[in-house]
């Protein structure tokens, strides 16, 4: 017994440390850090209370921010799932290469959000312009990612088109988990497709949509890479009179606060971020606990 | 009868234009990955020029590549490499230590498991946002107190990704484990095996599938990550990593495309390589671990 003890410390102790390290001790350091007047530069930090916290409430770029993020979040819910409940259908069909659409719908998701940001810039600022110039389309000629009234909805295609295939997968699992007797039942008794999908195949994923749902919600909140490399926050805006960027989402808000030396500034800004998830996590536990009672 | 007519003759045009949608839909989802291939393959003027047309010349794009890993300012090939080791080496350490935990909090039940077990499962929510900052502060603090360099070197980044990586690794192998027959271990015990033995010889083969899940999940993970990077490695450090090697070319040559490009190029097309020959287990890597 006794050596088995000392064992199962071996065990986990590797994680345990690494965990600690690297995540409990940082954590508490930054809820500390944002109390303080950290700049990052000399190692004196001095308790300040929620003076950070006030200055964010007076802040017209971190309401922005925050807003904006919101939206996004908000317009990707809806197209990520249209978008990939569609191409779910499509690959559980009967068509013949359905399996090589699959896999190609996914691959976008492997190239992470870096690479894709320079991909979509140049096809935005580049290959559209120039298709606009070439057939003389008027809207065209204009970048999308130009202008502060469509670069939010032209983030959400590209945040569309990379995680589309990865919902796509979970909508799939789902359907091949329905059993088939039960759409064939559905056809036999006179339902067109449009009512089976609606009156069974929906209802029977509802599993699916949730997680779709917070998985959605959660990236789309803390989207960095795409937002850094397609964009970096531009064009300039005005809001509530002061200009802002008008692509700036909350995680590259704290980023180039951070960057500019107000790093007590931008870990308030983050610890604002955690509670946000944090209510979206607590929604997603009491959800499924709703669903397992209802089972 | 009027019925079956029609569903015999319905049937047929839907499925062509199902068809003829699906391809539509593909070609849109495609055309990024084209127009990446096809201008990678131009100089910087016929970029400007044509970005649509296919290239004069395909041969440039081999003039491209090369200038790509000759490059003075970016060490192109050094970042390849680190970024392979880094990755190999983080989900080695992440899969053998993570499953190890796992075991030790399915089979010991005590308040003590439980305990550690909900903290890493709920840290899963704490955003990397709030801990970026002061993560970099302690491991300066750390390193110089334990004297090991963790900012800037291998072992730093390797044991950070144990850090962030092993609360959801831990999860799914605990989910796993869960479902392994007790009765396989208890014969190794009786037949006198020690209990780190009876985890390597008995219970690590049969964990095969969902090490393989861990594997992708965390390995696409590491591979594109940028901010853990570069904030550890820094962006012109000894040790780079991919993404912050394709930054630094789009900062160091505004608007290069020829350059800009063929650096994603090179950047995708080991994943995609991968994934053409992994597909299978891929696609079931990622679904198994979205709905845990």
């Amino acid at each position: 017994m006794k050596q088995s003890r000392t064992t199962n410390i071996l065990f986990v102790a590797p994680c345990v440390f690494a965990f600690i390290m690297i995540i409990i001790i940082p954590f508490f350091f930054g809820l500390y850090y944002s109390m303080t007047d950290w700049t990052g530069i000399g190692t004196k930090v001095n308790f300040v209370g929620l003076r950070n916290f006030k200055t964010l409430l007076d802040s017209p770029s971190f309401y922005y921010s925050f807003l904006i993020t919101v939206g996004f979040t908000a317009i990707n819910i809806l197209l990520v799932n249209i978008v990939s409940f569609c191409l779910s259908l499509i690959v559980t069909s009967k068509l013949k290469r359905r399996n090589f659409y699959r896999a190609g719908f996914f691959v976008p998701y492997l190239i992470g959000g870096i690479v894709l940001g320079y991909i979509w810039q140049f096809l935005l600022n580049n290959i559209l312009v120039d298709l606009g110039n070439a057939l003389s389309i008027k809207f065209l000629q204009t970048s999308f990612l130009s202008l502060p009234s469509t670069v939010i909805w032209t983030m959400s295609v590209v945040n569309t088109w990379q995680y589309a295939g990865y919902i796509m997968l979970i909508f799939v699992a789902a359907i091949q988990s329905i059993p088939s007797s039960l759409m064939e039942a559905a056809n036999v008794d006179g339902a067109n497709y449009v009512t089976r999908v609606f009156k069974i195949l929906i209802p029977m994923m509802a599993n699916a949509f949730t997680i779709s749902l917070f998985l959605t919600l959660t990236t789309s909140f803390k989207q960095f890479d795409m937002n850094f490399t397609l964009t970096n926050g531009g064009p300039a805006t005005r809001f509530m009179g002061e200009p802002v960027k008008a692509s700036q989402l909350l995680a590259m808000d704290i980023f180039s606060t951070a960057t500019a030396n107000r790093m007590a500034e931008a870990q308030a800004k983050a610890v604002v971020l955690f509670v946000a998830l944090l209510i979206v996590a607590l929604l997603q536990v009491t959800a499924n606990k709703k669903k397992e009672v209802e089972m | 009868m009027k019925i079956k007519k029609d569903s015999i003759s319905v049937v047929k045009p839907e499925m062509i234009v199902l068809e003829v949608v699906t391809v539509i839909l593909f070609i849109l989802f495609m055309i990024p990955f084209g127009m990446v291939v096809i201008n990678s393959a131009k100089s910087s003027r016929e970029i400007i020029f044509n970005a649509i047309a296919l290239p004069n010349n395909w041969g440039q794009l081999w003039v491209n590549i090369s200038s790509i890993f000759n490059n003075p300012t970016v060490d192109y090939g050094g970042a390849f490499v680190d970024s392979t080791v880094i990755t190999i080496l983080s989900l080695i350490v992440i899969s053998i230590f993570s499953s190890m935990c796992a075991w030790v909090l399915v089979r010991n039940k005590t308040v003590w498991s439980t305990v550690l077990f909900l903290a890493f499962v709920s840290a899963m929510v704490i955003p990397f946002q709030v801990l970026m900052y002061p993560l970099i502060r302690w491991m300066r603090v750390s390193g110089s107190f334990l004297n090991i360099r963790l900012l800037g070197t291998y072992t730093g980044i390797v044991f950070a990704y144990l850090g962030f990586g092993s609360p959801l690794s831990i999860f799914i192998f605990h989910g796993f484990i869960k479902n392994i027959p007790l009765e396989i271990e208890e014969s190794a015990t009786i037949d006198g095996c020690s209990r780190a033995r009876t985890f390597f010889n008995i219970v690590f083969p049969l964990l095969q599938p969902i090490i393989v899940t861990v594997l992708i999940l965390n390995g696409i993970w590491i591979w594109n990550d940028y901010l853990l990077p570069v904030l550890m490695l820094g962006s012109s450090g000894r040790v780079q990593t991919i993404p912050i090697a394709v930054t630094a070319f789009a900062g160091a040559y505004l608007k290069q495309w020829d350059l800009i490009l063929t650096s994603t190029l090179i950047a995708m097309l080991p994943v995609i390589v991968l994934y053409v020959f992994a597909q299978r287990y891929i696609i079931k890597g990622m679904v198994e671990g979205s709905i845990k």
